[in-house]
């Protein structure tokens, strides 16, 4: 413990452990998760965004932020317009009516159009506020984690199937550059390069080139000694991976039962428990049997627990803050009343924002986007 | 080190076997340099080092092959990783992980070492190979030559005995191969690696080659040797091999260097003699065929041209040459249209090409890309043709014709896929030629081809120029460049730095001279037959110094 605190000097330029940062992220979506009080989500939002902004590297997966706080906004949109459209309406104070379409009675329930009031409008405002705060949190982790990083800690029960995430992420922009290289090739010999036929014609080389480049990639990682195991682990290691993924299944239904309200904590608990077991049992077991070791796993030091409990505790405030003023937390939307400010809940986001001055900064890189890849990107434009 | 005892390599539809009862014995710290035309088994013996044949292609082989005592056999390529590095052709189709540090690391990962043998080991490679800048970067970001030094290096990192490339500077500009060769020579000398590769570009790896294995193909027995003998009798043999064989020197220079000591006599013959002009063949008549006026193109932040300006005319042959990413490919490709300009304007024959399409661009301009395969997408030689007749127009058969008398050898049925790499090049120019365009542009045609390809291809060329069509090659090949154009334009950094006829570009530079330039500068002669041109072999013969004064 004491080397890991004299190593997490928090000064000293390095990638922060992928792990660390998702669970920061998974903290605050889990704090949105508890309250409808505006305030709280655009606070939650704004400290991701600050983060993000002052942690996220220039690498071609960071600059996903902008597409996910995009697909929040699109959420806010369509979950207020589906209230406009078809729920009925909530209390009473009515800003406008649209022309209503009387149903069938065996739609009893569904309507179309009709009054629309403040109300509803605000519950499905708040509504989609939160969702749309819970998958900007998940964008702020993808952007400052990088996913191979992240790939690379996984268990090593999960290597293989890592690996081939590796190569399929790697694969993509190749085949990018293959269709431009097949539809140049058209070009050439005078033919249409757009079009469904085009594609027709380009789809046969491309699909071709992928293939033959896999069967290289294939016979290059074995030479590299990509497979190597002990003789007779192979049917242990399948076991381990069946056993992981059914744990991790485990925990994932029983925190789901455990954070969403109204579901039996009796049969939630003990589901997560028997899940985590599963999983830990599963990587030992692997990390016993495998022969392959990891080229400078991402340390958890001291800037790891930090930004991983700052999110804990964002999510922690938040929990005992529904405890102790449910009605700050949720905004009563009828009648419609100014939201509170719950102290405790926005002393978690303070420290939830801390990251943004405490995680490390990055090495420097000199991470960009290949120089071919961008120029077909934009030949293709 | 590496031991073959009667091995036999018979593919699984194949009647014949590929390699039949090899005997081979290479010992620790040998460079052995694997030769012989395309097809003829070249690949298959490296791959049986590693146990990629037949644990990967399948097919039998019979006899066995130990690796410092491991049998093949037993041992697939995976049980072999800690003992043999194997670089493919194309480096960059066997990159695992996203950059330069985590690739070198892979090999050693799936080995299992310890971190910190990792970690010191991969700082070795990465200065050893000249790394350092980029171990951070992308691996799909460096430039080839850069690429093939991270997969020598992602193979090193294991520590292996024995290290097998296939063709590893064809795609290398010449200084890019240079530093390639260089860092091999030292894992040779310093580390005792044994050191088995295929090279086509012999003039620029004889010199370091301890053994010289020549693969003849249709399963012929193996001819081994050291360089110096094999070299008298070898039927192809790089520039400086060739001049002294005629020259009668003893013992046979393989490098410049060594040539350049016993030429002193063969320099003064040149002495007022007036050095071979490469004359436009087309005559007088010749009419302007391409235009760029202060050509830029950028891609982003990138500029690949810079205020280019060139004028090309018909009968010309153009060696477009310079560094990998210097923009050779950029200008070929705007000038047949596949690139827009940024600003300035490129025209052929009057027209911009961006407008043309279908025949008004077929019968103006044909591009031969790198991989000429890309052109390719029938299932027989003979559908090809036809689709080319087609895509230009022509009388049926055209096509085929001209296929014929640039290779008459490929037959209808088969599938390009299954064409040598020199067939499938002819192919492709056959099919760019259908609709008789009079700009020919060729991207890096040597890539990949033998000694009699080549030759071949040298002689379409010229009589292609004679006919009046104007030709761009781009190419890092300076032999070929030296043998077939008129005119050389560098690039460097996306600007033109050198445009001039051949001799006066190329004999002053110490990248792009022909080794024969070398060792005759400051006399502009390029070619073995320049030479022999100006003063007869049998003049050349009587100025052999005697063996015995060569060295001194």
């Amino acid at each position: 413990m004491k080397a890991a605190l004299a190593c997490g000097n928090l000064a000293h330029a390095r990638w922060l452990h992928p792990g660390a940062w998702w669970v920061w992220a998974l903290g605050l979506a889990a704090a949105a998760s508890r309250t409808l009080n505006p305030i709280l989500l655009v606070l939650i939002i704004a400290v991701a965004a600050v983060v993000v902004a002052a942690r996220k590297p220039d690498a071609p997966w960071a600059r996903s932020f902008v597409f996910f706080i995009k697909l929040g906004i699109a959420i806010i949109v369509i979950r207020v317009g589906i209230q406009i459209l078809f729920a009925a309406a909530l209390g009473t104070t009515t800003l406008f009516t649209l022309p209503s379409l009387a149903l069938p009675s065996w739609m009893a329930g569904v309507r179309l159009g009709g009054a629309v009031t403040l109300e509803s409008i605000l519950i499905a405002f708040y509504d989609g506020l939160r969702l749309a705060t819970i998958i900007i949190c998940i964008g702020a982790a993808n952007s400052l984690a990088s996913p191979s990083r992240l790939l690379k800690s996984i268990p090593a029960a999960l290597y293989e199937v890592g690996v081939s995430v590796v190569v399929a992420l790697t694969f993509t922009p190749q085949l990018v550059a293959d269709v431009t290289r097949v539809q140049s090739a058209r070009h050439l010999r005078g033919r249409v390069t757009k079009g469904p036929r085009a594609i027709a014609g380009a789809a046969m080389p491309v699909l071709e080139g992928a293939l033959e480049r896999s069967v290289t990639l294939a016979a290059a990682m074995d030479s590299r000694g990509y497979g190597r195991r002990n003789a007779n682990s192979a049917a242990q290691q399948r076991l381990a991976a069946v056993l992981l993924i059914g744990g991790l299944m485990c925990a994932c239904f029983g925190t789901y039962g455990l954070v969403a309200a109204g579901s039996p904590w009796l049969l939630s608990t003990p589901m997560l428990a028997v899940g985590l077991l599963a999983s830990l049992i599963a990587i030992t077991w692997s990390a016993k049997s495998a022969i392959r070791s990891r080229y400078r796993p991402d340390p958890w030091w001291l800037p790891e627990w930090l930004i991983s409990l700052s999110g804990v505790f964002a999510a922690g405030t938040f929990l005992i803050a529904t405890w102790l003023v449910p009605l700050q937390m949720t905004t009563p939307s009828d009648p419609p009343t100014w939201p509170a400010l719950p102290i405790l809940a926005v002393l978690g986001l303070a420290i939830a924002l801390t990251p943004a001055f405490i995680a490390p900064p990055l090495p420097r890189v000199f991470i960009a986007l290949p120089r071919a890849v961008s120029a077909e990107i934009e030949v293709a434009a | 080190m590496i031991r073959f005892e009667h091995v036999s390599i018979t593919y699984t539809d194949h009647t014949q076997p590929t390699l039949r009862d090899i005997n081979l014995q290479l010992d620790e710290g040998e460079l052995v340099l694997v030769v012989g035309r395309t097809g003829s088994g070249k690949t298959t013996l490296l791959q049986a080092i590693n146990g990629l044949v037949p644990h990967f292609t399948g097919g039998t082989l019979s006899g066995r092959v130990l690796i410092d005592g491991r049998d093949t056999r037993t041992h697939p390529p995976r049980d072999l990783a800690d003992l043999v590095g194997v670089v493919p052709q194309d480096p960059a189709s066997a990159f695992v992980a996203d950059t330069v540090e985590e690739e070198l690391a892979f090999g050693m990962e799936c080995l299992g070492l310890s971190s910190d043998v990792m970690r010191r080991r991969v700082e070795e490679t990465l200065d050893l190979l000249g790394l350092n800048e980029l171990r951070y970067r992308p691996v799909m970001s460096l430039s080839a030559g850069q690429q093939q030094r991270v997969a020598i290096g992602a193979v090193l990192t294991s520590h292996p005995k024995v290290l097998v490339l296939d063709e590893p500077t064809s795609a290398l500009d010449p200084a890019a191969a240079e530093e390639i060769l260089s860092a091999l020579q030292r894992l040779v000398h310093d580390l005792g690696i044994t050191v088995v590769m295929a090279e086509h570009r012999l003039e620029r790896v004889i010199q370091y080659a301890d053994r010289v294995i020549i693969v003849p193909g249709d399963a012929q027995p193996l001819v081994i040797g050291t360089p110096q003998e094999m070299m008298r009798e070898a039927p192809i043999a790089p520039p400086v091999v060739e001049l002294g064989r005629i020259a009668g020197w003893n013992p046979l220079p393989l490098s410049v260097r060594d040539a350049r000591r016993v030429a002193g006599p063969l320099r003064a013959l040149l002495i007022g003699q007036d050095p071979p002009q490469r004359v436009n063949s087309h005559g007088d008549s010749t009419a302007e065929l391409v235009q760029a006026q202060n050509l830029t193109i950028r891609y982003g932040q990138h500029v690949a041209l810079k205020d280019v300006s060139l004028q090309v005319h018909s009968g010309e042959v153009i060696a477009l040459m310079g560094r990998n990413g210097a923009g050779k490919s950029t200008l070929l490709n705007a000038i047949v249209g596949l690139r827009a300009a940024t600003a300035g304007t490129v025209t052929t024959q009057g027209a911009d090409p961006r407008s043309l399409k279908g025949t008004d661009l077929l019968a103006r301009v044909g591009l031969v890309p790198q991989t000429p395969g890309d052109l390719l997408e029938a299932t027989s030689v003979a559908a090809e043709c036809r689709a080319a007749d087609r895509d230009a127009k022509v009388d049926p058969g055209t096509t085929r014709e001209l296929l014929t008398s640039l290779a008459s050898e490929i037959g209808d049925d088969t599938h390009p896929r299954d064409l040598s790499e020199g067939q499938r090049l002819l192919l492709a120019l056959a099919i760019v030629l259908a609709a008789q365009p009079p700009v020919l542009l060729l991207d890096e045609p040597t890539r990949g081809l033998d000694y009699p390809t080549k030759i071949r291809l040298v002689d379409v060329l010229r009589n292609l120029a004679q006919a009046g069509h104007a030709i761009i090659l781009a190419t890092h090949d300076v032999e070929l460049a030296a043998g077939v154009a008129t005119r050389v334009v560098v690039l460097a950094d996306g600007e033109v730095v050198a445009d001039g006829e051949t001799a006066a570009v190329v004999v002053a530079s110490p990248m792009f001279a022909p080794q024969i330039a070398k060792i005759l500068a400051p006399y502009p002669w390029l070619t073995v037959s320049d030479v022999v041109n100006s003063i007869g072999p049998v003049i050349l013969r009587s100025h052999a110094p005697t063996s015995g004064e060569a060295f001194t």
